[in-house]
């Protein structure tokens, strides 16, 4: 392998499906070059491990150009279900996987997976909250140590 | 470009893999899973299968489909092919690598 990339180390601080997914296929694309892969959860990237509400993440419709549609039509109510409703089929058809599933895949295949602890103790967050596949609760200051050697890379999202 | 494994002129890519599947047998995929530093085993030879099935069939193959493949799960796929599995099961199965990104 040619990459001087040895391990890959993202942080995901937002809930929306497009950041969420972003972080999933880059760790996951990352453990299939046969490179190291950890995600940090922090802030609203925590709904992505939260039980109750991983299947439940939306696109965001208001304050998002790309989406090419105006600011005050995105905020209607049903807009953002229905953007979303839509994206996932999307992701269906390429055979991406839903977000619980992409996690036993990220997790079976070796990826990392960190909660923020200043974040947890913020929302007011049990362990039981979070996904069984979660790795441990870290501080900023432990995940930073997890870039043990040459080529880590680390990624905010 | 043409490579020597076991002792034939095989043709292959700049990456390793096989461009005409017809070269391909078993000798051959114990020589270049040598190369990697696998020994090939029953399981082994159970991906390979479950993977010329997928090119037979023109499906694509990804991480989600050995999932559901019912042959392997993905942490014993991770650690029978180290390093990269999709990508040196399918060098060593002698189709091409996988273009999906998932």
């Amino acid at each position: 392998m040619s990459t001087k990339v040895k391990k890959m180390l993202f942080i995901l601080s937002k809930a929306t499906i497009e950041n969420a997914y972003a972080a999933f296929v880059m760790a996951n694309g990352a453990r299939m070059e046969g490179i190291e892969s950890e995600i940090f959860f922090t802030f609203f990237g925590l709904e992505a491990i939260q039980k109750k509400k991983l299947e439940h993440l939306h696109v965001a419709t208001v304050g998002n150009p790309a989406m090419h549609m105006p600011t005050m039509l995105g905020g209607l109510p049903g807009v953002e279900a229905l953007a979303t409703k839509m994206m996932k089929k999307e992701m269906e058809k390429l055979d991406m996987p839903p977000i619980g599933e992409f996690i036993e895949i990220l997790s079976d295949s070796g990826c990392k997976l960190w909660a923020c602890k200043l974040a947890v103790d913020m929302f007011h967050l049990e362990r039981e909250d979070l996904i069984d596949e979660l790795d441990g609760i870290l501080t900023i200051g432990d995940f930073y140590s997890r870039a043990d050697q040459e080529g880590c890379q680390l990624l905010f999202i | 470009m043409k490579k020597v494994i076991a002792n034939r002129e095989i043709d292959v890519n700049e990456e390793g893999y096989l461009v005409e599947f017809n070269q391909w047998d078993r000798e051959i995929s114990e020589c270049i899973a040598g190369e990697c530093n696998i020994v090939m085993t029953e399981k082994h030879w159970e991906v390979i299968e479950y993977i010329h099935d997928k090119h037979h069939k023109e499906e694509p193959l990804s991480i989600r489909g050995i999932k559901k493949s019912g042959v392997i799960n993905i942490k014993e796929f991770y650690s029978l092919f180290p390093g990269g599995p999709l990508k040196k099961a399918t060098l060593i199965a002698g189709v091409p690598k996988p273009k999906s990104c998932i």
